[in-house]
C-alpha cells in the first residue's frame, strides 16, 4: 500500500482506458473440469453399479444388452431378465443418483444461508416431520406398505414440508435472525420426534418397519418413484444453481448484503423454500438419509473452495455419485441380505470425512 | 463526486430512539468526519444513511432521495464498509472483491468483463494483486481492512461510508489506509463519511466534524472547532490537552489526572 501511494495521481481512472489493462481478476467460477471431474465419477458409478447386483446377470450380457438398446442390436437376455434390469436395477441407479443430488445440493444451500457448515437438509424440521407423518400413517392404516407408491410418500413429503413450515413460521414470530431459526427448528424437531415415539409406542407392533424407514432405503418399484422425485429436484437445481452468487453474499452478513444491493430475506426464503422442496421429493421415496447432505458439500469445499457458484452444482453431481457407490455397498456387503443404506453412507462418509479434514488441516 | 444532505434524520432500533434530527451536508468530494463517545450513535448514522434501520427524516444524493431509490440502486450510489464485516468462510480475496460488484451483475449473477478489470484496477490500487487468491481469514488485520475496503471500491459508487475503518491497525497501517482514502477522494471526486475513534486522525483526514452525544449533534465545524479542550471535556467527560501540530492541525492528546494535579496546585 505504501507503494502505491508514490503512484501519480490519475493512475487509478487511467488504468481502465489505457492499453496496459492490469491482467483480469479471476473470480471463483464453476469451471468445466469442476464439471468433467463430476460428470465422470458419476458415470463410472452408475454403470458399475447397473453392471453389477443381486441378480446374476453378468456384466458383459447387461453391457451388451446396453449396447443393443442404443443400437437397436438383439437383446442378449431373457424377458425376464430385461425385466430385473430396467424395471429394478436401472430405476433404483437413477433413483440413488437424483436422490443423493438432492439431498447434496439441499445440504449446500442450508449451510450456505445459515452461514453454518454443520447444518444438513433435516435442520429445519423435514426428518421429524416426515417421521411423524409416516408414523401416524402406518400406525393408522396398518396394510399400508412402505415400499410402495401412495400414502406413505404422500406422507412423507406433506410431513417434512410441514416440519420446515411449523419452523419458519416460529423462527418467524421470533425475529428475522438466522439464529433463531435455528433454534425453532431444534424445537421442532423436538417436538415431532417426541410425537413420532409416543405414537410409535402406541403401536408396539409397527416399529420394526417405522424403523426401516427411519433408516432410509431405495428400494423401488420401477419408475414410479424416479418420476416422484424428478420435479422438485429440477426446481431446486435451477433456483440453487442460480443463486449460487447471492448465498456467497449471504456470509457477509445481511446488512451488507442489503448494501449491496440484495434484499437478504427474500433470498433465503427463496433458497430454503427451494432447498426443502428438493429434500421433501428425497425423504418421500427414500425415508431419512443421513449425512449426505452434510459431508457431500463439505467435501467439495474442502476441494475446491469455498464459493457457493461451485460448491451447489458439483455438489449435485458428486452426491448422486456418492448415494450409488453407498447404494451398491449396501446391496452387495451382505448379499442378498441388504442393509440400510442410511447406516452406510454413515459408515463409509464419516471415516472418509475425518480423513480428509486431517489432510486439508496439515496442508 | 456526489453532494450529500441529511435532513432531519432519526433512527432506532425496536422503537428506542438512537439518533434524532440530524442534519448537516457534505460537499461533493468532502470528507465528514463523525466522532462522538461510545453509544453515541455513530455507526446508526451510516446505516441510517444506507437505509439498513428504521429512520425518519431524508438523505439525499446530488439531490436524489435515497429513501425512494430501489436497494440496488441505492448500493450504486452509496459504498459502505462496517466496522466488524463478517467475512464469509473459505472466500478469497478477488471473489470478496468481487461481490462489490453485485448492484452491477445480472439475475443469475454473472460478472462481465467490466466487472473483473475494475476488481482488478481495485486489487492492484490497494495493494492487493499477491493476495488475490489468498483466502480472507489467512490476512493480516490491515490486509483484511484493505479488502473489505477494495469490495466498497469496486463498488464504484460516488459516495463512500466508512465505519472505523481503522480499527485494529497500529498507526502506520492507519495512517496508510486514510491516505490511500484521501488519495481516491483526490482522484475521484469521492464524498467520504467515516466515523472515527482517534480524535487527532480524524481532525487531520476530515474536513469536517460532527460530535454526536446521545444520538444529537453536540458539536460541528472545522477540526479546529470542534477539537477543544473544552469540547471534549463536555462530551467525552475526558482530560486531554490539544496540542498544535507543525501544520497547524490539533493533536488530542490524553492528559492524565495525577500528572495534572501538580500544575494546578
Amino acid at each position: 500500500m505504501r507503494d502505491s501511494r508514490t503512484l501519480p495521481a490519475g493512475t487509478f481512472e487511467a488504468a481502465a482506458t489505457s492499453a496496459q489493462r492490469p491482467r483480469r481478476a479471476r473470480g471463483s467460477r464453476l469451471r468445466p473440469r469442476h464439471l468433467l471431474i463430476g460428470i465422470a465419477a458419476l458415470v463410472v458409478l452408475v454403470l458399475v453399479s447397473v453392471l453389477t447386483g443381486a441378480a446374476e446377470l453378468g456384466w458383459q450380457r447387461v453391457l451388451a444388452e446396453l449396447g443393443a438398446q442404443f443400437t437397436g442390436g438383439v437383446s442378449p437376455l431373457s424377458e425376464r431378465e430385461a425385466a430385473i434390469l430396467w424395471q429394478l436395477r436401472v430405476p433404483r441407479v437413477v433413483l440413488a443418483v437424483l436422490v443423493g443430488a438432492a439431498l447434496a445440493v439441499s445440504g449446500a444451500a442450508f449451510q450456505g444461508v445459515f452461514r453454518n457448515p454443520l447444518a444438513d437438509p433435516y435442520l429445519l424440521g423435514a426428518a421429524s416431520g416426515a417421521g411423524l407423518s409416516v408414523t401416524v400413517v402406518v400406525t393408522a392404516v396398518p396394510q399400508v406398505t412402505l415400499g410402495s407408491t401412495g400414502l406413505a410418500q404422500v406422507a412423507a413429503f406433506l410431513g417434512a414440508l410441514g416440519g420446515v413450515g411449523l419452523t419458519w413460521l416460529i423462527g418467524r414470530s421470533a425475529g428475522p435472525d438466522t439464529a433463531t431459526l435455528v433454534l425453532a427448528g431444534v424445537a421442532v424437531s423436538a417436538f415431532l420426534t417426541a410425537a413420532q415415539t409416543f405414537v410409535q409406542q402406541l403401536r408396539v407392533e409397527s416399529l420394526q418397519r417405522v424403523y426401516m424407514w427411519l433408516l432410509g432405503r431405495l428400494s423401488t418399484s420401477g419408475w414410479h418413484e424416479v418420476l416422484t422425485v424428478v420435479p422438485g429436484l429440477c426446481l431446486a437445481t435451477m433456483v440453487l444453481c442460480a443463486c449460487g452468487r447471492l448465498l456467497d453474499l449471504l456470509g457477509t452478513g445481511d446488512e451488507e448484503a442489503a448494501a449491496l444491493g440484495v434484499r437478504p430475506g427474500r433470498v433465503r426464503a427463496l433458497v430454503l423454500v427451494a432447498a426443502s422442496l428438493a429434500t421433501a421429493s428425497a425423504v418421500s421415496v427414500a425415508g431419512l438419509i443421513g449425512f449426505v447432505g452434510l459431508v457431500v458439500p463439505h467435501l467439495v469445499r474442502l476441494a475446491l473452495g469455498g464459493s457457493y457458484r461451485v460448491i451447489v452444482p458439483v455438489s449435485l453431481l458428486f452426491g448422486g455419485a456418492f448415494l450409488v457407490g453407498a447404494d451398491m455397498l449396501a446391496r452387495t456387503v451382505m448379499a442378498p441380505a441388504e442393509l440400510p443404506i442410511g447406516v452406510i453412507t454413515a459408515f463409509t462418509g464419516a471415516p472418509f470425512f475425518a480423513l480428509l479434514l486431517h489432510t486439508s488441516r496439515r496442508r | 463526486m456526489s453532494l450529500v444532505e441529511l435532513d432531519g434524520l432519526s433512527a432506532g432500533y425496536r422503537g428506542s430512539p438512537v439518533l434524532s434530527d440530524i442534519s448537516t451536508a457534505i460537499g461533493a468530494g468532502g470528507w465528514l468526519g463523525v466522532i462522538g463517545p461510545n453509544g453515541s450513535g455513530k455507526s446508526t448514522l451510516l446505516k441510517a444513511m444506507l437505509g439498513l434501520v428504521h429512520h425518519g427524516g431524508t438523505v439525499t444524493v446530488d439531490g436524489r432521495r435515497v429513501s425512494g431509490l430501489r436497494q440496488r440502486e441505492r448500493a450504486k450510489l452509496l459504498g459502505y464498509a462496517p466496522q466488524l464485516p463478517q467475512l464469509p468462510v473459505g472466500m478469497t480475496v478477488t471473489d470478496y472483491v468481487l461481490l462489490g460488484r453485485t448492484p452491477y451483475t445480472g439475475p443469475l449473477g454473472r460478472e462481465s468483463t467490466r466487472d473483473l478489470d475494475i476488481v482488478a484496477e481495485v486489487l492492484e490500487r490497494l495493494d492487493l494483486l499477491d493476495l488475490a487468491e489468498r483466502v480472507l481469514s489467512d490476512l493480516s488485520g490491515g490486509e483484511r481492512q484493505r479488502a473489505v475496503l477494495a469490495r466498497a471500491l469496486a463498488q464504484r459508487t460516488g459516495v463512500l461510508l466508512l465505519d472505523e475503518p481503522t480499527t485494529g491497525l497500529d498507526v502506520g497501517h492507519a495512517q496508510a489506509l486514510l491516505d490511500l482514502v484521501d488519495e481516491l477522494r483526490h482522484e475521484r471526486g469521492t464524498t467520504v463519511v467515516t466515523t472515527l475513534h482517534d480524535l487527532t486522525m480524524a481532525g487531520q483526514y476530515a474536513e469536517h466534524l460532527l460530535l454526536l452525544e446521545h444520538g444529537r449533534v453536540s458539536a460541528e465545524g472545522a477540526p479546529g472547532e470542534v477539537l477543544t479542550t473544552d469540547v471534549l471535556h463536555r462530551h467525552y467527560a475526558a482530560r486531554v490537552s490539544i496540542l498544535p501540530l507543525p501544520d497547524g492541525s490539533p493533536a488530542v492528546t490524553p492528559v492524565r489526572e495525577s500528572a495534572r494535579r501538580p500544575r494546578e496546585g
